[in-house]
């Protein structure tokens, strides 16, 4: 307590201007003790550095230091919630094309989630998961190659959208029809495409993150410039596995980016009572990691920093954590009401003073890129799309009865041969008793 | 879609089952509507309130029991098997967690070494797997490992087993896992009465206890005697219950796969096929083979029913114990297990259906058990 005290009150004594000049300085002046400040002011050269095999950096002091805090690490931003750039240096050097094509495919994810929201409280899917709010990831899908291998949690569609799985892919996933990737074996939001380059989702939070290290690992033995991109939410964050992850990731120095989306609740639990400390990013450091924070509701900032961070990844073959930070909008699946743990009025404030896709509007109508005849025909299009693909997919059949023992292991067993052929003698005998109307016919 | 799957979940029966059954729907719906067990004047609980009870009786007795794990304070729990505790015992004895299942797990774990006695919630026991060493090796052991000085008072709890529509990752059943491990024991009640009294066994009970709960049943309400209703009512662990008396064949189960049996009973006893005793294990371990084995001496006959997967399964197990027993020789036909298919769970809500025994299935095992002889 006493140390806490002291950190707190010392912090607010060093004026800022001193801070930002000897960044090296700053963390030790706003450590603990109050002998503390004559002793930090003498250079670190003059004093002996330890030569313990387990921290090389560190000196010798005769100042017991209890540091509860780093200095907050700060959140990276383009434009603000006007779409306005905030420094002329930070124009983002893309096309009319490339941004459009961005801004488009949030309207598009923000449409496909209100209408399969909508299918859900309908009936006629079982489950959906929105990402209202945080659209701005999209940025980071679009600073990748597309053959860096992408590692999803599940509220993450918008990047697969942005490599090119079609409204249709979607649809046909959410209805585990005969053309689900999946064969209808997962839940909706379950995506994956080999050939985009995305995993398959996978249920139980954060086994993903040792796995994207050991996809980079793969990646980085194969001699390939590509790396992996990790998302995760800050939730996932507090599982032993993202520990893990980091460790392993940073001692194998994997070309991966960890990339957390801070959206501030974790279902019910917000994030001030997942995590005590400076959010997610301040523990890349502790693992000895490259760290950016950003404003992830803000494309332009979301996607400079997913660029460096991939510069470090593919050139450095280092691992890189973002922590972008985002307000979950959305409920957090259709299983979900929030209005049980948050105010209307919080969400609908951020809807109005931070929105990503307002922002990032605001930006292209600056630019002379957009305007609102082409926000009005797009849209009217677009929910046609939606739409169209929306009904496609509930038309379709179901994926083929043989698909039911397919896949369990590489071939099928014998006694999944035999079962197959004890079902398709059935099938053949009581027609009237297994209707396959509604089944796809066997490939 | 198929009725294959059975196959797989009929675990030596030669041929797959009869669409006939399939084809009786006034039957299933009869069935169905048993399953509200409507008592005439008795009270009725859910099992959620059971469980709930369970809960707070042992709180209010006991200021060491505290609850912890993701959501089940402010939201009640993700099931609301935790609702109002929070209001009633505030933060310091329920406890919101991150979700850190290996954190909050190996938190209660240390706080049970160090005399309290925590009830520690998964969501799902799906999620209990990234905290599997603190509870095998850690809770289950250290009693052992340290001579007999370090206690570890726990309950571990949550909803266990294919729910509904959530896909693989979300639906099996952990009753085998955890039962085989010593040091600890294990509890799969199937009504509100075995939720109660067995919740409250496990947080009594000076060891570590895995209470598996099914999120299917928390909704579903059951009479609850006088007995039940008290603060001091407990179930020992490690004892089967009858449910229901029989003289032709014996049905052993637990869990929601107790409510098929009981039907399936019911149904043969009025079609005038057989008198089914239905034994509701209660406990995987301690497994109380003594109730088993009496049961076959006097029927002859045996099937053993529940949802996880057939290999190494409860129902194995129960085989090899019989076989090693006196009630081997009372046998009059081999003995059938009847299990969930053995396929990761489906997704699609027709498969998963037809992927776990239900009482259709159940029935015809026991017809066709019942025709058989050994050595003839
Ligand atoms: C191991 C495990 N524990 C618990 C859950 C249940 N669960 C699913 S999503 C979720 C919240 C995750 O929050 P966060 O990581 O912040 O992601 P967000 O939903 O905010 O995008 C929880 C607790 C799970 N799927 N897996
Ligand atoms: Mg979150």
């Amino acid at each position: 307590m006493y140390a806490r005290i002291t950190a707190r009150a010392l912090a607010r004594a060093v004026p800022s201007k001193a801070v930002k000049a000897t960044p090296a300085l700053t963390t030790s002046a706003k450590a603990f003790s109050t002998s503390m400040l004559s002793m930090n002011t003498a250079p670190k050269k003059d004093r002996v550095k330890v030569n313990f095999p387990g921290a090389l950096d560190s000196h010798f002091s005769q100042v017991l230091e209890i540091r509860e805090k780093m200095e907050p690490i700060d959140t990276f931003r383009v434009m603000d919630t006007d779409g306005k750039l905030l420094d002329s240096s930070l124009e983002p050097d893309v096309t009319e094309d490339f941004a459009v094509k961005i801004y488009k495919d949030m309207l598009t994810l923000n449409a496909m989630d209100l209408i399969l929201y909508e299918a859900q409280r309908q009936g006629r899917i079982s489950f959906y998961m929105t990402n209202a709010g945080e659209e701005a990831y999209i940025g980071s899908a679009a600073a990748l190659d597309p053959e860096d291998e992408i590692f999803g949690q599940y509220r993450e569609a918008g990047t697969l959208l942005y490599r090119g799985f079609t409204l249709d892919q979607f649809m046909n996933q959410c209805y585990s029809n005969e053309l689900d990737l999946g064969k209808g074996r997962q839940m909706p939001v379950h995506f994956g495409s080999k050939a985009l380059h995305f995993q398959t989702i996978s249920s139980p939070l954060a086994t993903q993150l040792p796995q994207a290290a050991g996809a980079a690992y793969a990646i980085k033995r194969s001699g390939r410039k590509n790396c992996v991109m990790c998302y995760f939410g800050e939730g996932a964050a507090s599982e032993g596995d993202f520990h893990a992850a980091l460790n392993i990731a940073s001692t194998t120095s994997a070309p991966v980016i960890f990339f957390c989306r801070n959206n501030g609740f974790a279902i019910s639990t917000p994030a001030n009572e997942q995590y005590k400390g400076d959010g997610i990013a301040s523990r890349g450091v502790g693992y000895g990691m490259h760290t950016i924070r950003v404003d992830g509701n803000d494309v332009w900032a979301v996607y400079k920093a997913t660029q460096e961070a991939r510069k470090i990844a593919v050139e450095l073959n280092r691992p890189v954590l973002i922590e972008a930070m985002t307000y979950r909008v959305g409920h957090h699946s259709t299983s979900d009401d929030s209005s049980a743990y948050r105010s209307k009025k919080e969400v609908e404030d951020w809807k109005r003073n931070d929105n990503p896709i307002v922002r990032m509007r605001k930006w292209l109508e600056n630019k002379g890129w957009w305007d609102e005849a082409k926000e009005t025909s797009h849209k009217s299009q677009q929910r046609t799309a939606v739409l169209k693909s929306f009904a496609a997919a509930e038309k379709r059949k179901k994926p083929a009865v043989s698909e039911m023992f397919n896949d369990v292991y590489d071939k099928l067993t014998p006694n999944l041969i035999e079962q197959k052929r004890e079902l398709e003698e059935l099938i053949k005998k009581y027609p009237e008793h297994y209707d396959t109307s509604n089944y796809a016919k066997e490939k | 879609m198929s009725n294959i799957l059975k196959k797989a979940a009929v675990v030596s029966i030669p041929t797959v089952r009869q669409a006939l059954l399939r084809s009786n729907p006034l039957l299933a719906n009869a069935l169905l509507a048993k399953r509200s067990y409507n008592s005439k004047n008795g009270v009725e609980m859910t099992v959620r309130e059971a469980l709930n009870s369970a809960l707070e009786e042992e709180m209010r007795a006991d200021d060491k029991v505290y609850l912890m794990g993701e959501e089940v304070g402010l939201y009640n729990g993700a099931y609301k098997v935790s609702k109002g505790l929070l209001d009633k015992f505030g933060p310091s004895r329920v406890i919101d967690t991150p979700i850190t299942e290996s954190g909050f797990t190996g938190l209660a774990v240390g706080s049970a070494f160090a005399g309290l006695k925590p009830v520690c919630e998964f969501m799902t026991w799906n999620f209990a797997m990234q905290a599997i060493d603190q509870i095998v090796n850690s809770a289950a052991k250290t009693h052992y490992m340290s001579g007999g000085n370090v206690n570890c008072p726990i309950t571990f709890r949550g909803p266990n087993g294919a729910a509904a529509g959530v896909g693989a990752q979300h639906s099996q059943c952990f009753a085998a896992w955890y039962g085989s491990v010593p040091g600890l024991k294990v509890v799969s009640p199937w009504n509100s009465e075995d939720a109660k009294g067995l919740l409250k066994a496990a947080i009594r009970d000076p060891n570590p206890v895995v209470v598996l709960e099914n999120e299917l049943m928390y909704g579903v309400s059951f009479p609850m005697s006088e007995a039940a209703l008290s603060n001091d009512f407990v179930i020992e662990i490690g004892k089967a219950k009858v449910e229901r008396e029989g003289t032709d064949i014996t049905i052993v189960s637990h869990s929601r796969a107790v409510g098929f049996a009981m039907a399936a009973a019911e149904l043969l006893e009025k079609e005038g096929v057989a008198k089914v005793e239905v034994i509701n294990l209660r406990s995987i371990r301690p497994l109380d083979i003594d109730t088993i084995i009496k049961s076959v001496k006097k029927t002859n006959r045996l099937i053993t029913v529940e949802g996880g997967w057939p290999q190494h399964g409860v129902g194995s197990e129960i085989c090899a114990q019989i076989m090693e027993s006196e009630a081997f020789d009372y046998l009059d036909a081999p003995v059938v297990r009847v299990t969930g298919a053995d396929v990761p769970t489906p997704y699609a809500q027709n498969l998963e259906t037809l992927a776990f025994p239900d009482t259709e299935v159940i029935a015809r095992v026991i017809k066709r058990t019942l025709a058989k002889k050994i050595g003839a």
